[in-house]
Formats: C-alpha cells, structure tokens, sequence
C-alpha cells in the first residue's frame, strides 16, 4: 500500500477516530453497558495514540535481538517510553473497566434496568 | 433532541482538537535524549534486550508496584462490591442453575487450557528477551482461567488459596526491591544478581525473578477479578 501518508500519522487518525466513536457513544447513549463500551472504545483509542507517537521514522521494536544490533539500538529503535506508560494505562483501564461492570451489576440489581433514565436521583 | 445537537458540538469540538494535533504531528525522525538513554542505557546496565521490560521493571518498577497494588485494590472493591447482601437463598439457587456448557466448549477447552497456560507461562518468563512481561502473561494465564470457568460453569474457584499467592508474590516483590535497596543502587534496583550472558535465559539480574512474581500476581488477581463476577 503506497498512501504517502507516514504510518504513525494512520495509527493517530484510528486511534482519535476510536476516541470520537467513543465519545459519541457515551454522550448518546441511555443503556449503561453501552455507555461502558463507548469508554473503553475511548481508552483505546488514546493508547493507540499514544503508542503512535512514539514511532521513529524507518525503526523497529526497542528488543535487542538479530533484527536491531546492540550498536545500532540507539539509532534504529522506536521510543520506548510511550510504550511502557501504555501498558500501565491499559492495566488501569482494565481496572476502572472492572469498577464500572461491578457498579452496573449493582445499579442492575437495585432497578432492574440498565437504562441511565431510570437513575434520576443522582442528576443535578 | 436538543442533547444530540450537544452531543454532536462536543464531538464536533474534540475532532477539531485532535485535527490540530494531527495537522502539527511529524513522525520523529531520531530518538529523543530520555528514550536514547534508556535504549542504549537498559542493554549496557541491566543487560536486558527489551528495553521496555526493563524501563517498566526497573525504572518504573515502583510505579509497577503502585499499579499492582491498584489491581488488587479493584479485587478488593469488587469483591465488597458484588457481595451477597443475602446469603444463600436466591445466591444458592442461581449457582445451582447454571446449566452445563456444550459440547464443543468443553472438549475445546480440554484441548486449549494446556496450550493457553504454557504459553502463559512462557511469555512471563521471557520477558526481558523478548515481547511480554509479567502483565501480559498474567492477563494470558488470566484468559485461560476464563476459559476453564466457561467450560464448567458449576466448578468454583479457590479465591483464598489464589489471594495466599497472590499476596506472597506481593510480599516477594517488595523483598526483591528492599533487596536491590541494600545491595544495590535504589529501591527496585535488579542489579544486585549478576548480569549474566546478555541474550541467556538466565541474565539481567533480578528482572525474570520479578517478571515471574508480577506474572503470578497479575495472573492470580485477575482469575479472581473473574471469579468475582460470575457468582
């Protein structure tokens, strides 16, 4: 595929699309479960965002093996540092993620719907 | 119809946000000095070829402490979370009512569970040589949980025996990093085991020794995590 677009400029285009999708999903949306899917629709969309920024022109995966020499690490590996914060934020997502499946069952369990309409206590 | 036309402006503002993000990105072309030091310094010092194993384990290993210890907290909420306000009852019955899963299911997880756990396996303990790490073997070894509760939904998991080994890797952990505290440069510093061959199974200091406690960690808190929401 020759686009003449630079790759890391696709990723970034995806991941903010996934970021608007997401957005678009939780401001719309009434049922609960999906408005738990918009966010994390949403999470990945900025780590693969994040993930994109830390390309390096014409660079391969900072692992020191038979592809990138010990030598030319410096010059020939991607940034490291995006990926290793992704991977914590991925960790956290997961966990907020859990958090709000654990509060959805309850909310289920209090009303029997899902609906945010059916939650008007706590609107302002 | 009014919220969508909201709706439809936030969107519209974030995408103009992001358009100027992009419209001002240019791929980088050399690494910046902080991600130059850590590729050339992770090799040289802690004789780990991937680098953000490395990063993730050693520099930001107190951060990593911090983020297992929020996994563990999301256990513990979600435990008192989904408790049974009544015990027995209506719990009892839905336990017993699960029906059993096909066929398919089963047989395939018979076949699979072996395959899921060894590569599992094999992925926390390579981590400092190759992709993985002690996070994404425990999430593999955390599926394959998974799929062993699908398969029979009426099986329960021992949740005490996993918090034991859960916490003893915790407590392992915190003992490796008080370790590198005295022996070596800082709290969390691998360095205090020799470095070995750069590329051997058995090299880069304490790094596979604390991947394989943050795999069991990672992998135990999350097959409880599951274990919670399926009662």
């Amino acid at each position: 595929m020759i686009t003449g677009i630079p790759v890391s400029t696709i990723l970034m285009i995806t991941g903010f699309g996934l970021t608007l999708t997401g957005l678009w999903g939780m401001l719309t949306h009434r049922n609960i479960m999906r408005i738990i899917i918009s966010f994390v629709l949403m999470g990945t969309g900025f780590n693969i965002v994040m993930v994109a920024s830390g390309y390096v022109t014409g660079a391969t995966a900072p692992i020191i093996d038979t592809a990138l020499g010990l030598g030319e690490a410096g010059a020939r590996a991607i940034d490291p540092v995006p990926s290793a914060l992704v991977v914590t934020a991925i960790v956290i997502g997961f966990s907020v993620t859990a958090v709000m499946l654990a509060f959805a069952i309850r909310l289920y369990a209090a009303k029997k719907t899902l609906s945010i309409d059916a939650f008007t206590e706590s609107k302002w | 119809m009014m919220k969508r036309a909201f709706a439809v402006l936030a969107v519209a503002l974030m995408a103009l946000v992001f358009m100027g993000v992009i419209g001002d990105y240019v791929e980088l072309q050399a690494l910046r000095p902080l991600a130059r030091h850590y590729v050339t310094e992770v090799p040289a010092q802690l004789g780990a070829p991937n680098v953000v194993t490395g990063i993730l384990i050693s520099w930001r290993g107190f951060d990593t402490l911090g983020e297992v210890a929020v996994l563990f907290m999301v256990a513990a909420s979600i435990g008192l979370l989904l408790k049974k306000d009544s015990a027995g009852g209506a719990a009892a019955g839905g336990r017993d009512a699960r029906p059993p899963a096909g066929e398919i299911v089963t047989t395939g997880a018979m076949v699979l569970l072996p395959l899921i756990f060894t590569f599992g396996a094999y992925v926390i303990v390579n981590g400092h040589l190759s992709a993985g790490g002690g996070f994404q073997g425990g999430a593999i070894v955390a599926s394959g949980v998974m799929l062993m509760l699908v398969a029979s939904p009426s099986a329960t998991l021992n949740t005490a025996l996993l918090g034991v080994i859960e916490s003893a890797a915790g407590v392992l952990y915190v003992c490796l990093g008080v370790l590198g505290l005295v022996l070596a440069g800082g709290f969390l510093d691998p360095r205090f085991l020799p470095k070995g061959q750069f590329g051997a199974f058995i090299s880069a200091g304490a790094i596979p020794l604390i991947s394989a406690l943050l795999g069991v960690k990672v992998g135990a808190e999350l097959s409880v995590i599951i274990d919670r929401f399926r009662s």
